[in-house]
């Protein structure tokens, strides 16, 4: 973005907030987020960091694969878990499959997904960080960038469609780069023309691993994209749990009530490493990431709680070591866990198991052994 | 028993599934108001409502991802495809997101979708519109895959397509839309994954699906009159492939040859050559042969563009030669 152009009074690229930075909330705004969601939305954004910070420890160690974590980028999807209503459905990107969590999630399951093994839900079949849990209406993603949005609002379509699923509304989620595909395109134009019950939310992180958002975009902001699809779009402060809570209660609320589709930029910054198999420090410079450090979105949520009197160094404390703790006793428990079984690999490539698979199944099963690597 | 068009039996199909179940819906540009660039969906919208036929914005990717989505929470799209041509940009939903959702879900989430329209050539529609993108779809695991010949099979294999759990592409043909075949009354569902032997004979099986059925049996035809009998199995199902039917026949035959629109290279009819040389290959008296279309991109010159497609005089040349060959 071409800061120079840039103006906090400028309808167009208005960055909406409510925390403000001496821990106080805005008065002129009626954020809704009571004492208790903001302490839970900091247990989850608190454990959430734990949980990334301890995963990509362990791929350094060699003992998972892979890892993309959201470490600064917290706020979206932990609001977004508890903004949303049971019956919503979630159609996430990388950074945001921790909404799952809030929604009643078993940490447990979430992990095993990471060690693909007998304790993984999708028995050993999607990287880490590609979960998905029918029970709480979250659903597979591809890596492949984009093709979720569309999904979202189909599911949204549908929801239209059937007659007794009035009051569901579906939520699809992109990082900036995503904007630059047709798949974005597709979805922001037909959410519009259908007027879907959907918001997408676009988490702009600045970075598409080492490309820049100018690089996707001459846009002056991603929000002002919303406006040449006749649906609002609505700039917020990403790092702003209070402010992202709003914008999505309200986003949500006006899809559910027939006010059709909102389109949410949440202006964010990825401070950690894309996934595990890239360096940052290749391309951008640790001066940039030091002021995001400076707007981290668990350190102004504490502000805001500990200005309230409800938190304090050694409920945090105590918070982060139980969080830990859990973890660490979950990954003991799964961590060596066997492998899901060889011959499931054929089940769940169609409903029923066909002929050809059957033969491949038995052939597998009495063949010879792969190496056991 | 009625004497009707392809079209209107895949049209009947979509009437009797859609009225007798509601989560099933048609999407696609041009279905609705204009009731189908083929006519196939004539009707449909004034039958159903907007609700239930819906015309789209032109994003084959889009609207297949909008019915992708709309599966994942448990209604049935039927997505049109102007032509199978038009899948090209939405390869990447179909392969990567509707054949994998079960899987990489550990079977929690479904897609229970058909994706539906023209395939292979048109006359003279050019390169860009006249591929024959079975070839690419049947390698896909996850996906059922059909290409009926008969409007019978149209309507029966239609109706199987919506009613399965699974991603099914049904592929038609532009050429048979005003094709007439009788279709029982009751036509109910056809199982896939069945072949149907269409025409039985003793010295060659020729294999072949939609269009290049006609052409097998013109072919035939022709070879009855210098005393070859030719058996044809129509494939009907790409994805599974039957190849119990296919084995049968060239067990009986000793010799095969398959015919289809699209490439030599790779393809449904090395598919089909691989099994029968593998589960056949005592019972086989020569080598078994492909009629394709030949290794170019689609003319558009009508001579050029007949010149390219298999027609029954390849087929009559291929079959003889094996016949030559085996009577040494």
């Amino acid at each position: 973005m071409d800061t120079a152009v840039v103006s906090e009074t400028d309808p167009d690229v208005m960055l909406f907030r409510v925390l403000r930075d001496d821990g106080t909330a805005d008065p002129g705004v009626d954020h809704g987020m009571t004492d208790a969601v903001a302490l839970r939305a900091y247990f989850e954004m608190r454990r959430l960091r734990a949980l990334d910070a301890r995963m990509i420890l362990l791929q350094r160690q060699g003992r998972v694969g892979f890892y993309g974590a959201a470490t600064g980028q917290e706020a979206v999807p932990i609001a977004s878990g508890l903004a949303l209503a049971k019956q919503d459905w979630v159609f996430p990107a990388l950074r945001e499959q921790s909404v799952m969590l809030v929604r009643g999630y078993p940490l447990r399951d979430y992990i095993g997904q990471v060690f693909g093994n007998a304790a993984d839900n999708l028995k050993g079949r999607q990287p880490p960080s590609h979960q998905a849990g029918k029970a709480v209406h979250q659903v597979s993603w591809s890596p492949v960038i984009g093709p979720q949005i569309p999904q979202a609002v189909g599911a949204a379509m549908a929801m239209r469609m059937a007659k007794r699923r009035p009051h569901e509304i579906a939520v699809g989620y992109c990082g900036d780069g995503a904007t630059s595909q047709p798949d974005f395109h597709a979805a922001m134009n037909f959410a519009g023309v259908f007027k879907a019950p959907v918001v997408i939310i676009c988490q702009n992180n600045h970075w598409s691993i080492s490309v820049p958002t100018a690089k996707q975009t001459a846009s002056r902001t991603i929000a002002i994209k919303a406006r040449a699809y006749g649906m609002p779009g609505v700039r917020v402060d990403g790092n702003d749990v209070l402010a992202v809570y709003k914008v999505l209660r309200d986003a949500f609320a006006c899809a559910r009530s027939g006010g059709g589709p909102t389109f949410v930029e949440a202006v964010t910054y990825r401070m950690g490493a894309h996934t595990t198999s890239d360096d940052p420090k290749l391309y951008r410079s640790d001066s940039e990431v030091e002021a995001w450090a400076k707007k981290d979105p668990i350190d102004r949520l504490r502000r805001y709680l500990e200005a309230r009197g409800l938190m304090d160094d050694a409920r945090d404390t105590k918070l982060e070591a139980d969080a830990s703790a859990e973890i660490v006793s979950i990954i003991r428990e799964v961590e060596e866990l066997a492998a899901p079984s060889l011959a499931s690999m054929f089940d769940d490539v169609y409903a029923e198991l066909p002929w050809n698979l059957r033969e491949q199944k038995a052939a597998l099963e009495s063949g010879p052994r792969a190496p056991k690597h | 028993m009625r004497n009707i068009r392809f079209r209107e039996a895949l049209r009947e199909a979509m009437i009797e599934e859609m009225e007798r179940d509601d989560r099933v819906f048609l999407m696609g540009e041009e279905v609705g108001h204009y009731q189908g660039a083929y006519k196939v969906s004539e009707g449909m919208l004034e039958k159903f409502g907007e609700k239930r036929v819906i015309d789209t914005p032109i994003a084959e990717g889009g609207f297949a991802g909008i019915g992708v989505g709309a599966a994942m929470v448990g209604l049935r799209p039927i997505i049109e495809f102007m032509t199978w041509n038009f899948s090209a940009v939405a390869f990447d939903q179909i392969l990567n997101n509707a054949a994998k959702v079960r899987q990489m879900s550990g079977g929690q989430l479904t897609c229970p979708i058909v994706f539906r329209g023209p395939n292979g050539s048109a006359r003279q529609v050019g390169s860009q519109h006249s591929h024959s993108m079975e070839h690419f779809y049947a390698t896909v695991p996850g996906l059922k895959l059909v290409a009926p010949s008969f409007p019978a099979d149209a309507k029966g294999l239609m109706k199987a397509a919506i009613r399965d759990d699974n991603p099914v592409l049904v592929m038609e043909s532009e050429t048979l839309y005003g094709v007439k075949g009788d279709v029982p009354d009751d036509q109910d569902a056809i199982p896939l994954g069945k072949a149907a032997v269409v025409r039985e004979g003793k010295d060659v099986t020729i294999v072949a699906y939609s269009r290049m059925t006609h052409v097998a049996l013109e072919a035939a035809a022709a070879l009855e009159k210098d005393g070859i009998s030719a058996e044809i199995v129509d494939l009907r199902s790409l994805r599974p492939l039957d190849e119990d039917t296919i084995v049968a026949s060239v067990q009986k035959t000793h010799r095969c040859v398959v015919v289809h629109e699209g490439w030599p290279y790779g393809g449904v009819g090395a598919e089909v050559s691989d099994r029968v040389q593998r589960l056949a290959f005592d019972a086989l008296d020569a080598p078994i042969l492909r009629v394709t279309t030949w290794d170019v991109p689609m003319p558009y010159n009508a001579k050029l563009e007949l010149a390219c497609l298999p027609q029954p005089d390849r087929v009559v040349a291929a079959v003889k030669q094996l016949v030559r060959r085996a009577q040494g």
